[in-house]
């Protein structure tokens, strides 16, 4: 069992947690994520590390409650106990040895980018990095890529804060100008991500991309996770999961993404009676 | 008196129709009165071949005897001498090519019925008996088992009764390996597993579940933190797949994922929050052991037609022979000579059919099986929303990555020396880590001879 020792909320979808899993905090590294169960009947979800304290043995994850495995965990509160976290999973996202870098993270996404971003810095990067939301209300982690970011800039698609508009376009402005980018990674909507790498492309920047495909295992034993990279099958559990962007088959990855909808849907309507009877199960 | 009858007694089972809609365990079991029936078939022979063609040489004579006499402890005690997991190896042993295709009345009929007797005394045992071992006098040496399978908890349990400090890491939520996450509950019950794992813990036998060695510690830390010996019984889970066009449509899965989804996550269950596909028509990729549990698991979840689609005929399939016999009853269709060339989608992006040519069967191959030879122009379209790639598995490539000096064949798989020991000091491996994919009983007796050969090693 794995204690939640702090949660937050950063808006009203998404939720931080600090949980306390002294190995997965030892060896955590920025681009790795792990895997939760909440209970015995629980599904394993896949969330990033968003950041780690080795001393007080925790980690942190940020989370969007867009469906019954995510609100389960969220209307968990600190003090309670989850079933099962494993981690870290896949490759960290390798900081060392880049001069300039740019970070670009959409909506959630940004919790994904954060350590990363974080990491670059550390490793001595010039860090630009561009955020995306859709309103003002959603905005998150603001403070804490001030704090890494060499140039910060603030997108949001109704122009509510910031500039109006989307990631691509100040990040094709730069590209423009001439900046040299060793890399850029972009973490988001598959969308987004997709359009990122549509900018980069003509401009011949290395670009990662952090891909979400539906996991189980996360151990490369399932093979559910399999993403089509440059015509390879890989498995982005073990293989990612960031993958250079320019060769990613978005169009599968967002098809497959969809596979369980209809039942996720049905599931959402009916079965939030379980979410409801876990958290009274709480409170006694 | 011997019983002279050339058949075996039949065990009883769930009519196919009802139980291929349901997740109970197939077969009954024998009752004490049909076990000694059946014992009786015996000739105690004196240079009995049956115990030859065991892997792990369970003297088979002996414990008939016992059974023959109604002393099923003492025959529980004859078979544990040499094999731990006897309610295992009676209900999953390919026992038609190992112990019982050697024995004298397979002549003439039916050969007795050794794996249903080694099931009987290992179900009597856990019934009456399930002595809890108990734990010995620790000697203080730690040694660290990687993987929860058949070969690592062997290991684990012959390692405690020497009286060393077991640590198990297992990468997955649950401990047991393919036990619990490939073959199904209606073949297997869960509880059987979890049994063993109970009895190991009351050893003394330390748990941890939820540790992928190799991202979360590596071996080289394992040592650091004093074990001072590694078992590696991480197996060969990794699936592979055809690379034929169509295979990232949705409703292309691994048997492995299904049969995770479906037992590991119980998706087979109401309460389970893990989905699995609904499909009405699936055409299952292959034609081993893991191929049938899928084909049967996807017939229980409601699908009304299920195919085998299988490149060879059907005498070279590897499959269990009881597991064929089974799935057929259920309804399977066998499409044995039948090779996948393409998935067909609709324009949603799911399975709608798979394109299979026919084949036929040429000179025998490296594997001393005839090579199939597709017949040019045969193609056919089969009507499924599901194909699930049952093509066989290979060693995980996490633990080799991630430890200087392992290494491992050209299939992946790790190498040891006659005393399985890796080509790093102190690691010792077993099991599909370093045979392939092969079957519990050899990962059974890996763990066994590797726990010796720990031992051993640690006495120097
Ligand atoms: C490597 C990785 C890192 C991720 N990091 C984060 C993160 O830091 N923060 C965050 O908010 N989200 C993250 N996600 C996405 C997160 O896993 C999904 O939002 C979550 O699984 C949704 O589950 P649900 O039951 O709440 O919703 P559902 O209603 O079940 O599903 C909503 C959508 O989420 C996806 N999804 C469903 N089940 C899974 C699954 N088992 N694995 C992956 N995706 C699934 C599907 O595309 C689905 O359509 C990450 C995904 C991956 C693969
Ligand atoms: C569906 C199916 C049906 C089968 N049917 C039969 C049958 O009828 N008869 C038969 O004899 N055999 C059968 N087999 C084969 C048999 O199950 C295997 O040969 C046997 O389980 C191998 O045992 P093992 O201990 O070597 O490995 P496994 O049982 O594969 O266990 C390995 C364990 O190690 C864990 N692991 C892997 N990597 C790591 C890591 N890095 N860190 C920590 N843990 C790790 C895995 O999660 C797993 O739990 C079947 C296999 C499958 C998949
Ligand atoms: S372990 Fe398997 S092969 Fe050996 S006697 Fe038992 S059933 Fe036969
Ligand atoms: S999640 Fe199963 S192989 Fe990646």
């Amino acid at each position: 069992m794995y204690k939640i020792v702090r949660k937050k909320e950063l808006n009203s979808s998404v939720t931080l947690m600090d949980i306390e899993a002294p190995f997965v905090a030892k060896k955590a590294k920025a681009g790795q994520f792990i895997i939760f169960r909440v209970d015995e009947m629980g599904e394993r979800v896949p969330l990033t590390i968003a950041g780690y304290d080795r001393e007080a043995g925790t980690v942190t994850i940020i989370f969007q409650k867009v469906g019954f495995s995510t609100n389960a965990l969220g209307a968990l509160n600190e003090g309670d106990y989850i079933r099962d976290f494993v981690g870290p999973l896949g490759k960290p996202t390798p900081v060392e040895g880049k001069k300039k870098v740019c970070v670009v993270g959409g909506g959630v996404g940004c919790a994904i980018a954060l350590p990363s971003a974080r990491g670059f810095k550390e490793a001595g990067a010039e860090v630009t990095v561009i955020v995306g939301f859709r309103n003002k209300d959603i905005v998150i982690l603001e403070e804490e890529f001030k704090e890494v970011a060499d140039h910060f800039i603030m997108m949001t698609d109704d122009g509510s804060y910031g500039r109006h508009g989307l990631v691509t376009q100040p990040l094709q402005e730069l590209l423009e100008q001439g900046e040299q980018f060793d890399e850029v990674l972009a973490i988001g909507p598959v969308p987004m991500m997709k359009f990122v790498c549509k900018t980069t492309e003509p401009f011949g920047v290395h670009t990662s991309v952090s891909l979400n495909p539906i996991m189980i295992d996360g151990t490369g034993m399932c093979g559910g996770c399999r993403v089509t990279v440059g015509g390879e099958t890989k498995f982005a559990c073990v293989d990612g999961p960031e993958f250079d962007g320019h060769k990613v088959d978005f169009a599968e990855l967002m098809s497959r993404n969809g596979t369980y909808r209809e039942r996720e849907a049905e599931v959402n309507n009916t079965h939030t009676c379980r979410i409801e009877s876990m958290g009274k199960a709480l409170i006694q | 008196m011997a019983n002279m009858t050339l058949t075996k007694t039949p065990m009883p089972e769930q009519d196919p129709k009802v139980r291929a809609r349901n997740f109970k365990e197939v077969t009954l079991g024998y009752t004490p009165e049909m076990a000694i029936e059946e014992a009786n078939r015996c000739l105690g022979c004196k240079n009995p071949k049956c115990v030859e063609g065991c892997p792990v040489n369970v003297r088979i004579p002996e414990f008939i005897k016992k059974v023959q006499e109604g002393d099923f402890k003492a025959a529980y005690e004859i078979i544990a001498s040499t094999n731990a997991l006897p309610a295992l190896s009676g209900r999953v042993c390919p026992q038609e090519t190992q112990c019982e295709c050697k024995c004298v009345r397979g002549i003439k009929g039916e050969p007795v019925a050794i794996g249903r007797l080694e099931r009987f005394v290992a179900d009597w045992y856990l019934e009456n008996v399930n002595e809890i071992p108990k734990k010995v006098e620790p000697n203080g040496v730690k040694v660290a088992v990687v993987g929860s399978g058949p070969a690592g908890l062997t290991c684990a349990s012959d390692l405690a009764k020497m009286g060393y400090q077991v640590t198990i890491f297992e990468a997955l939520h649950t401990a047991g390996g393919v036990l619990v996450y490939g073959i199904p509950e209606f073949r297997l019950p869960k509880a059987i597993v979890a049994n063993e794992v109970t009895k190991l813990e009351a050893q003394g036998v330390e748990v941890m579940t939820n540790m992928v060695i190799g991202r979360v510690l590596t071996i080289d830390e394992l040592f650091e933190m004093g074990y001072k010996a590694v078992f590696v019984g991480s197996g060969a889970g990794l699936p592979m797949f055809m690379n034929i066009p169509g295979e990232a449509l949705k409703g292309v899965m691994s048997a492995n994922e299904y049969l995770t989804r479906t037992n590991l996550m119980k998706a087979y269950t109401e309460e389970a929050d893990t989905p699995v596909i609904q499909s009405k028509a699936v055409a299952v990729v292959g034609g081993g052991n893991v191929a049938m549990d899928a084909a049967r698991c996807a017939m229980r979840l409601g699908a009304e037609n299920v195919y085998i689609v299988y490149r060879r005929g059907e005498a070279e399939m590897p499959a269990r022979l009881e597991e064929q016999h089974h799935a057929k009853e259920e309804g399977i269709q066998f499409k044995t000579l039948c090779n996948p060339v393409e998935i067909l989608g609709d324009e949603t992006g799911r399975v709608c059919g798979i394109k299979c040519i026919r084949m036929e069967l040429g000179e025998p191959d490296a594997s001393g099986r005839r090579r199939p030879i597709a017949i040019p122009g045969s193609e056919f379209v089969l009507d499924v929303d599901t194909v699930i790639m049952s093509l066989g598995t290979s060693p995980n490539p996490l633990i080799r990555s991630t430890t200087p000096g392992l290494d491992t064949n050209r299939k992946g798989c790790l190498i040891v020396d006659e005393n399985e020991m890796t080509t790093r000091e102190g690691v010792f491996a077993g099991g599909d880590a370093v045979t392939g994919a092969a079957t519990v009983i050899l990962a059974m007796g890996a763990g066994k001879k590797g726990a010796a050969a720990i031992h051993e090693f640690l006495q120097k």
